[in-house]
């Protein structure tokens, strides 16, 4: 199955040229290197870390430590954004809370440390400061929203949807 | 560089977790192993999009869409590009830089990053065996209208607004 994908993508890219070819080599390869080492990571927290502990401090009661956390795993963390999803399925099934997963995906999405450097570095420190300064507050108010406006029964069915996944 | 840095924690962690108990690094692996399987189709389905998307979308395309004097038009442009494409930020950011210099106002970059790093459309069937479809749109829903917000709030400081 996976290599009759890969050979119909093969010839995706040599109709569509050769320059071409490398740079989605390049994102394909890195994509496929990024995937077993953050599972083998969320298979360890899995195990090692019990649900109580992480409910204690990103959950439904953790208040602005749990912000914090979840603000501050999101930033630290490296690679793409579909990096973050399996790591939110893991933190859902150990009982954070819905907004604080919300909060780090933002902080993944957009202020990971590394990337904020590269930022000031290529398009400057006034460009890469305000988006920084408006990512900030954007990331916390987009989770209150999200958290708003998905019903609890909706987040519940979400929150179910990755126990079934995993199990 | 950070690849390197995952792999090598990876292995580390794995290690300590092996010498402490080996049965509970076992089952840390079959379940690995296991959410691997689970997300392998939406990940093929990501990647073969990805493949397509770069053929199409490379630098040369980019800068035509959102060139110099674009204006309103071409900063609407930059925020779909951005949502649509899924280029890692290493690349993003020298690509922008080079936009800037080919004349590409500071609005529509400014867009175009906030939304490459919010929205991700080609991602979607991965983010929705997660979080389902409704969760999954609004989320790149509101990331969207953000980016819209970023765009108008860098061209004010910069001066363009």
């Amino acid at each position: 199955m996976v290599l009759i994908v890969m050979g119909i993508l093969f010839l995706f890219n040599r109709d569509l040229g050769g320059a071409t070819f490398q740079k989605a080599g390049h994102t394909i390869w890195e994509m496929l290197f990024i995937i077993p080492p953050i599972f083998v990571l969320l298979g360890l927290l899995d195990v090692w870390v019990p649900r109580e502990t992480m409910v204690r401090f990103m959950g439904e009661r953790s208040g602005v430590k749990g912000v914090l956390l979840a603000f501050l795993l999101g930033s630290a963390a490296a690679g793409p954004l579909y990096g973050a999803f399996p790591v939110a399925s893991v933190f859902m099934r150990k009982g954070v809370k819905f907004s604080n997963i919300m909060v780090f995906l933002g902080a993944w999405s957009t202020t990971k440390i590394p990337l904020i450097l590269f930022e000031l570095q290529s398009l400057g420190v006034r460009f890469a400061l305000t988006r920084l300064a408006m990512n900030i507050p954007g990331i916390l108010i987009i989770a209150w929203i999200l958290s708003r406006i998905v019903s609890e029964d909706a987040q519940r069915a979400v929150y179910e949807r990755n126990t079934e996944t995993q199990s | 560089m950070s690849t390197f840095i995952l792999y090598g924690l990876t292995a580390l962690l794995l290690i300590i977790s092996f010498r402490k108990d080996r049965m509970k690094t076992r089952m840390a692996l079959r379940k690995a192993l296991k959410a691997i399987e689970n997300i392998l189709p939406e990940f093929l389905v990501v990647i073969l999009l990805v493949g397509f998307l770069l053929a199409l979308m490379n630098p040369t395309v980019i800068s035509s869409l959102i060139g110099a004097d674009s204006g309103l038009w071409g900063t609407i442009l930059a925020l779909l590009v951005g949502a649509v494409t899924l280029i890692p930020g290493f690349v993003a950011f020298p690509t922008a830089a080079m936009l800037l210099q080919g004349g590409a106002g500071y609005m529509q970059i400014g867009g175009f990053i906030s939304s490459l790093m919010m929205v991700g459309v080609v991602t979607f069937p991965v983010e929705k065996r997660y979080f389902g479809t409704k969760v999954t749109l609004l989320r790149n829903g509101t990331a969207f209208v953000f980016s819209i917000i970023v765009a108008l709030g860098i061209g004010f400081v910069m001066g363009e607004l």
